[in-house]
């Protein structure tokens, strides 16, 4: 519950007087609060400077340390006050939290200082509130990746007992780890240079031959570029081999890009070793050999901007693509008015409008080449429309990837986005669960059978228990919930009671829902066995057979004759109920066997039915005209009063 | 030079003033034009100020704490402790309806709230102004935590009776039981249906309507609580809540 809210608890509980002459059952006895003390000031003295808060500010959060007994440990007799040896600074804003119920984050602090802050005062971060939880984020995630880094290259330099296949991969992925790999590292990246640079010179005209026009170096000199060829491609073949065999998941990597690009690089010079110099396909050679300009790219392996480059392209896709898609929209338009407005010149260039395309594009980018021009006036006028436009349109987008690729390449971020819309997810379920909390809480104690749902008008009935058994009733009942919750806790009971239903939590209401579909379809008994299949499988781990008890523990207030302790079967599922609360964390550990949902399906806490003696029919009277349920299904046997069922937790 | 035989009063000066200031008639239209549409364009110009200024004006001070000591059944303690848990809540010193809602609220976190505390609100709010004041939060607390079992059942009556007429109706009270039943949320045992809070309503006015006259007064009310031991009883429940 937020704090300040649980001050308006008496007016809430004062409200519920409006329910009492329409309620038809008798209500449960309020919990008194036997210890209560008048609110009294008492001062936490941290490090020297003393706080001053009353004692029930301090109580609005029963599962944190100052809010629990656990301060209690940090008394100092002599001076009568709370004394923690913490940094005051930071105590501030956990003081303040008790107070308005919103923790912040000061921006000041140092994040791992103020984290085990947090942490020693048992509260979780979670809570910080939306004005202060971006920046936190923010500031632990730098921190962790910086301490990442950090162990990283600690990380590096000794992993004695690795295997030479892992020796190798770590040699190729960081080459500074060792010599061997570093000059490995040069080695390939000179051969990458000169392949690129014989390519390139290749096509370079170089002299004359008297009787012939000018050709290209590589035709004059086959051999040498021929060896040079093969020299490269032999070392990139040996590389990629190597890396094949050190690559620790070779799947992965062959569907890695940049083996692809090694593949795609060496792949022309086989094909062409194989293929004869035949005439027919020499034309597909020579156009396989455009490939080979893909080796350029091996340098991405030695240089990190080109890749943070490579992955901008990437993560701007959407700003890339709306770039394309609104220049063809703009090419579009242009090139058919272009062509209209020009059809009627003669000798016009303007032939066709995929003809105008050109123009388009070369007028929209500015380059003006002139090869054409429109000669109309109309033209004219929307050519220099086009040109302007042409600017804003190219214009606009490209702010947007410059701004991209600088974040990206300052930041570094690879991978951050996806995990912080994790942890954004993790955080809002978190918040989910706790601000749910106060309604599980409430399941979660009637489920342990403690809340005292003993009816006023058989007082007697708690004498007839054994005083063990009350008092440890009791003491489970102060060990699992504060005051303040159990006072809430009567206050939703109170409300059962007025309207004569029970709060349930999700599973139980979807199997109460599909049997009262059940019993609403009493003549189709094949499709009711095929219903309770579904019943058994939706609610995963219920065994069938023990739907009956259900029926019959639930009716219990409705029926007039059972007497029970709060009994309820607990439906275990995955999602436990998850209490922050520290006190019910105690009782988890205590009493092992009463969430412990993964070992059995259905966990039942003690049922105890006690038949009454019959003089309580007559004030049970009052009870009878209370709504008749239908649906209470017909499988409850009146009989098993009798009976005196105690499972084992 | 023929003038109709009748004109209008505001004819007659409308031309007077003309005549006077020597202004067209086509000048005079224009000017009267233009204002219209100055004033359709800029409609609430002076509204939106003047809403400001209630907005920051909306600050409540409550009465001193001898009087509602006396006013009430509360000590002065614990007026201070409520004065606290209220003022923490509500700076402006005042709830209006929707806070009110939402504070109600967070105590039903399974149904909706939201109607029974519409029913509240209007109980507590007794001058009707559409906003609680700490004087009327803390009458209709001390009426309902130290009040006589009379006053109580007043209260109660007051509560039910949505518009203030003496008497419940059925409707009335058709609508007090279903906004209970909402609180209750979708998930209970065993299910919400449609016609539990019709019969609710009607064992109600079973035990309460003695005349069979298809209301309540508050006479029926209150005798029929008094002879009913269970009401009797849970209207002492909440005795040690302060």
């Amino acid at each position: 519950m937020a704090a300040g809210v649980a001050a308006w608890l008496p007016f809430a509980r004062a409200a519920a007087i409006g329910w009492m002459p329409v309620a038809n059952l008798p209500m449960p006895v309020a919990p008194s609060n036997k210890n209560k003390r008048q609110d009294e000031l008492i001062i936490l003295n941290v490090s020297g400077r003393r706080f001053q808060t009353w004692r029930n500010t301090l109580d609005r959060y029963p599962d944190t340390l100052l809010g629990s007994s656990e301060k209690e440990f940090f008394f100092n007799e002599e001076t009568r006050e709370y004394f923690f040896d913490r940094d005051p600074d930071v105590f501030r804003s956990i003081l303040n939290f008790y107070r308005t119920g919103k923790l912040h984050y000061p921006r000041y602090e140092c994040i791992s200082a103020y984290d085990e802050e947090l942490a020693f005062f048992g509260i979780i971060p979670e809570i910080i509130s939306d004005c202060c939880y971006e920046e936190y984020k923010d500031r632990k995630r730098e921190n962790t990746e910086r301490l990442m880094d950090d162990l990283e290259d600690n990380k590096d330099s000794k992993l004695p007992n690795m295997t030479f296949r892992e020796t190798m991969w770590r040699a190729f992925e960081n080459p500074h780890t060792s010599t061997m790999a570093l000059v490995f590292y040069y080695v390939t990246g000179f051969f990458i240079a000169l392949s690129v640079i014989t390519n390139v010179v290749e096509t370079v005209p170089c002299g004359y031959m008297p009787n012939q026009r000018d050709v290209p170096c590589g035709e004059r000199y086959t051999e040498a570029f021929f060896c040079m060829d093969t020299a490269c491609v032999m070392i990139f073949t040996v590389e990629y081999l190597m890396r094949l065999f050190a690559a620790p998941s070779r799947y992965r990597f062959m569907r890695s890009v940049m083996s692809i690009i090694d593949v795609v690089a060496i792949l022309p010079y086989y094909i062409g070793l194989v293929m004869t110099n035949n005439e027919d396909v020499s034309g597909a050679f020579v156009t396989l050999r455009v490939f080979r300009v893909f080796r350029i790219f091996k340098f991405s392996r030695h240089s990190q901007g080109l890749r943070i480059l490579g992955y901008t392209l990437k993560s701007c896709a959407s700003e890339l693509g709306f770039l394309l898609f609104s220049l063809t929209m703009a090419i579009i338009i242009f090139a058919t008015v272009m062509f209209y407005a020009e059809k009627g010149s003669s000798s016009s260039k303007f032939t066709s409008i995929p003809a105008s395309f050109w123009y388009t594009i070369v007028t929209m980018t500015t380059l003006g080449y002139g090869d054409m021009v429109p000669k109309t006036i109309a033209g004219k006028i929307f050519g220099s429309i086009c040109s302007l436009s042409g600017v804003l349109v190219i214009a606009l987008p490209v702010p947007v990837i410059v701004s991209n690729f600088s974040r990206i390449y300052h930041q570094n971020q690879r991978a951050d986005k996806r995990k912080a819309q994790k942890v954004q997810k993790a955080r809002l379920a978190r918040m989910r669960i706790s601000k749910s909390g106060s309604s599980t809480a409430f399941l979660h104690s009637k489920r342990n059978g403690l809340n005292q749902s003993l009816e006023l008008t058989l007082p007697y009935y708690k004498m007839k228990l054994s005083p063990q058994g009350s008092l440890e009733e009791d003491q489970q009942l102060k060990k699992t919930t504060s005051l303040l919750e159990s006072q809430h806790h009567h206050l939703l009971h109170c409300l059962e009671k007025t309207t004569n239903h029970e709060f349930v939590d999700e599973r139980l209401y979807e199997q109460g829902y599909l049997q009262t579909a059940l019993q609403n379809f009493p003549s189709q008994s094949p499709s009711l066995s095929s219903e309770e299949g579904i019943t058994g499988t939706c609610c995963s781990r219920r065994p069938k057979k023990n739907i009956q008890p259900l029926n019959a523990t639930h009716t219990h207030s409705h029926t007039h004759n059972l007497q029970e302790l709060s009994a309820l079967h607990i439906q275990c599922g995955e999602q436990q109920p998850l209490n922050t609360s520290r006190s019910s964390l105690n009782l988890m550990s205590d009493e092992s066997g009463s969430l412990n949902c993964k070992s059995s399906g259905l966990v039942t806490t003690a049922i105890i039915s006690i038949p009454t003696p019959p003089s309580n029919n007559s004030r049970a009277s009052p009870d009878a005209p209370s709504p008749p349920n239908p649906e209470a299904p017909p499988l409850l046997n009146p009989s098993s009063t009798d009976v005196v069922k105690i499972s084992a937790l | 030079m023929s003038s109709p035989v009748k004109r209008t009063q505001w004819d007659e000066e409308l031309t007077q003033f003309r005549q006077d200031h020597g202004l067209s008639k086509k000048v005079l239209l224009n000017c009267c034009l233009v204002r219209r549409i100055i004033s359709w364009a800029s409609p609430s110009k002076k509204d939106s100020i003047e809403d400001e200024l209630e907005l920051s004006a909306v600050r409540h001070r409550p009465e001193a704490l001898e009087q509602l000591e006396a006013q009430t059944r509360f000590s002065r303690k614990e007026l201070q402790i409520l004065y606290r848990g209220f003022k923490n809540e509500c700076p402006s010193g005042v709830v209006n309806e929707d806070t009110f809602k939402e504070i109600y609220a967070q105590f039903f976190p399974q149904g909706d709230a939201s109607t029974y505390a519409h029913f509240l609100f209007n109980a507590f709010d007794t001058d009707h102004n559409g906003s609680v004041s700490f004087e009327d939060f803390v009458m209709g607390l001390s009426i309902l935590l130290r009040g006589s079992v009379q006053e109580k059942l007043n209260w109660a009556f007051n509560l039910y009776d949505i518009n203030k007429d003496g008497y419940i109706t059925k409707e009335e009270m058709l609508d007090i039981i279903k906004s209970i039943y909402d609180m209750m949320g979708k998930c209970t045992y065993p299910i919400l249906k449609e016609e539990t809070p019709r019969q609710h309503v009607e064992i109600f006015f079973q035990k309460m309507d003695k005349n069979r006259d298809g209301v309540v007064t508050i006479d029926e009310f209150i005798d029929c609580c008094q002879n009913d031991e269970n009401i009797m009883r849970s209207m002492q429940l909440f005795e040690n809540v302060i």
